[in-house]
């Protein structure tokens, strides 16, 4: 009798659960403990699959029901390098596209990111552990050297922090500095356009006196921020896609890319246009940003 | 045959590094030269207590013929806040003069810091020989720049001399008390809230054996030396065993006065490449970044 008194919620329980608490006490103690590894970079590798992107997989898939294309354009193995369009205020639009990443093909995006997030308190060493690093030539050529996936976003905050009537319209993409980089390390660049980021808060206005204040590139003005306070950080559910689009490969950059700057900008603007042709499709296949 | 002499000789890692030398067969001559006596003696080393501020120092490098000095003591030694500083660097810029006139001399070796390259949001994951050095206005990474500016004068009036800088991480161990060592023996480790620094360590007998690798080798010019791997603070401090105390960033500069360390180590950290130091000076440290921890640890307090 009281065998089966107890064996009623058991039924509930995942049949490995044992397995699964003892999993999760292993990793509590390595993490009290120290007990684990980090690369020269700072990342986090056990913190980042078990925590990290845990966290955001839940917002990606659910929240703003990611849909990914184009998986198989990117390198199973080897050095590469992947430029996307930048959007949404907040730079979510990184780790979305690193969750994706990792979630399909099992490897982690290197992210190139702005010294803002290394000032910053909190964000400076989680986006560390998060194996992201100052887009810089030094780091940039050390990645890739290393074989890993580097991810770099261009436009900066020219692209996350631009108006929302610009919204998918690709602001300047620097003097190229990512493909030098590629062609020196004999890596691939591989164009990525992300759809649904830049509804996530829509920016109207800027806030521009408070933002020199603080010293941060913007203060943005969305429908919700600030009128509805912290509430208003909470982004709008839209619909996102993500394409990756054939790689350019390294033997079509140009040689000796430091010589030849024109080159350069011209491979620049190529990939330029290539990303804001492949968001043009997309935003078509697509639809109506808030649809299902 | 060589006569050297080593400043800083009366501590870690001065101390072993002048033993050492006397044992080498092609060494005629160890001077050891440091502020006060060691506590136990050091075999083969003739010992010299004297400060390196005073003319002293430069008379024994005319009077014993030195061909090597290896000079430690700027930052190795410990701090007498801030006019006690400033005194070690005058003191380093007295025996460069004095090295620069001795016709005898041949090489010269200088301990310096990874402290040089500083440490800020700008700066690359990893710092390289060929990386700009900010010049530090403040502290030991101040000293440490000053240090190697005079040293880049002395390279040039006197070409044929030897120079060769290594920039060490912060030193660990069993009996280093260093400022960052000091701080890793602390009960209660006071943090920067909101940072989470990365650190890269440097064993004592390491520093020791690339010392003597630099000494006794014909390596040249400027070499980062620092154990493999990196750990960030928060791991560092519970591999030890010891509670983090976080402090908002605007007591900061009280803090690192206190502590005596770098700006921005302990906000953002400084990692260094050291692929130069396995190829060219032809060093491989036996301890990693972790394991130089771990020997602190059983070490104990204190």
């Amino acid at each position: 009798m009281a065998d089966q008194a107890w064996a009623g919620p058991a039924r509930w329980l995942p049949p490995d659960l044992d397995a699964r608490l003892a999993a999760g006490l292993a990793f509590l103690r390595r993490r009290v403990a120290g007990e684990y590894d980090i690369d020269d970079f700072g990342f986090d590798p056990e913190l980042t699959e078990n925590v990290l992107l845990p966290l955001i997989r839940p917002v990606a898939e659910k929240y703003f029901r990611l849909e990914v294309l184009g998986t198989e354009h990117l390198p199973a193995a080897g050095a590469g390098l992947v430029v996307a369009n930048h959007a949404g205020t907040i730079p979510i639009d990184a780790l979305i596209a690193q969750l994706a990443i990792y979630d399909r093909i099992g490897r982690h995006l290197r992210l190139l990111a702005a010294d803002l997030v290394f000032r910053l308190p909190v964000t400076a060493h989680l986006a560390r552990k998060a194996g992201h690093t100052l887009a810089c030539p030094e780091d940039t050529a050390r990645l890739l050297d290393a074989g890993e996936l580097v991810g770099v976003w261009p436009e900066g905050f020219k692209g996350v922090g631009k108006p929302f009537n610009q919204r998918y319209q690709l602001q300047r993409f620097g003097r190229g500095g990512f493909v030098t980089a590629a062609a020196r390390a004999g890596a691939s660049i591989i164009p990525c356009a992300i759809v649904g980021a830049e509804e996530t808060y829509p920016i109207v206005g800027d806030i521009t006196p408070l933002a020199r204040l603080l010293g941060l590139p913007y203060v943005p003005v969305t429908p919700t921020f600030p009128l509805l306070g912290p509430l208003g950080l909470v982004p709008l559910p839209s619909k996102w896609l993500i394409e990756f689009g054939p790689p350019i490969e390294s033997s079509d950059l140009p040689e000796a890319a430091e010589d030849d700057p024109l080159s350069v900008l011209d491979m620049t603007s190529q990939v330029r246009e290539t990303i804001q042709h492949m968001l043009y499709r997309l935003l078509e296949r697509r639809g109506p940003a808030f649809g299902f | 045959m060589r006569r050297i002499l080593v400043t800083g000789a009366g501590q870690v890692p001065g101390s072993a590094l002048a033993v050492r030398l006397g044992t080498e067969p092609d060494v005629e001559r160890v001077i050891g030269v440091d502020t006060f006596t060691p506590g136990d003696e050091l075999p083969g080393v003739s010992f010299v207590r004297a400060d390196v501020r005073t003319s002293l120092v430069g008379s024994l490098i005319e009077a014993e013929r030195i061909d090597t000095v290896v000079h430690l003591d700027a930052l190795s030694g410990p701090s007498g806040g801030g006019g006690g500083r400033e005194l070690a660097v005058i003191g380093t810029l007295q025996l460069l003069a004095a090295a620069q006139r001795a016709n005898s001399l041949q090489a010269i070796v200088v301990q310096s810091s990874t402290a040089v390259y500083g440490a800020g949001p700008n700066d690359p994951a990893l710092a390289t020989e060929e990386t700009p050095l900010p010049g530090a206005t403040s502290g030991r990474a101040r000293d440490a720049t000053e240090t190697e500016k005079y040293v880049a004068k002395l390279a040039e009036q006197r070409p044929e001399v030897r120079v060769c800088v290594l920039r060490f991480a912060p030193l660990a161990g069993p009996q280093v008390r260093t400022p960052f060592a000091r701080y890793l023996r602390r009960p209660i480790m006071p943090t920067v809230l909101g940072f989470d620094p990365r650190i890269q360590l440097l064993h004592e007998d390491d520093a020791v054996a690339a010392l003597l690798v630099a000494v006794l080798g014909g390596a040249v010019g400027t070499f980062n030396v620092a154990g493999d791997g990196v750990l960030y603070l928060s791991q560092a401090a519970r591999r030890l065993g010891r509670l983090s105390l976080p402090v908002p960033p605007p007591a900061l500069p009280w803090l690192i006065g206190r502590l005596d360390l770098p700006n921005g180590q302990l906000r953002y950290g400084r990692v260094v490449d050291t692929a130069r130091m396995t190829k060219e000076l032809g060093f491989r440290p036996a301890h990693t970044t972790a394991s130089a921890l771990e020997t602190l640890r059983e070490a104990g307090d204190g």
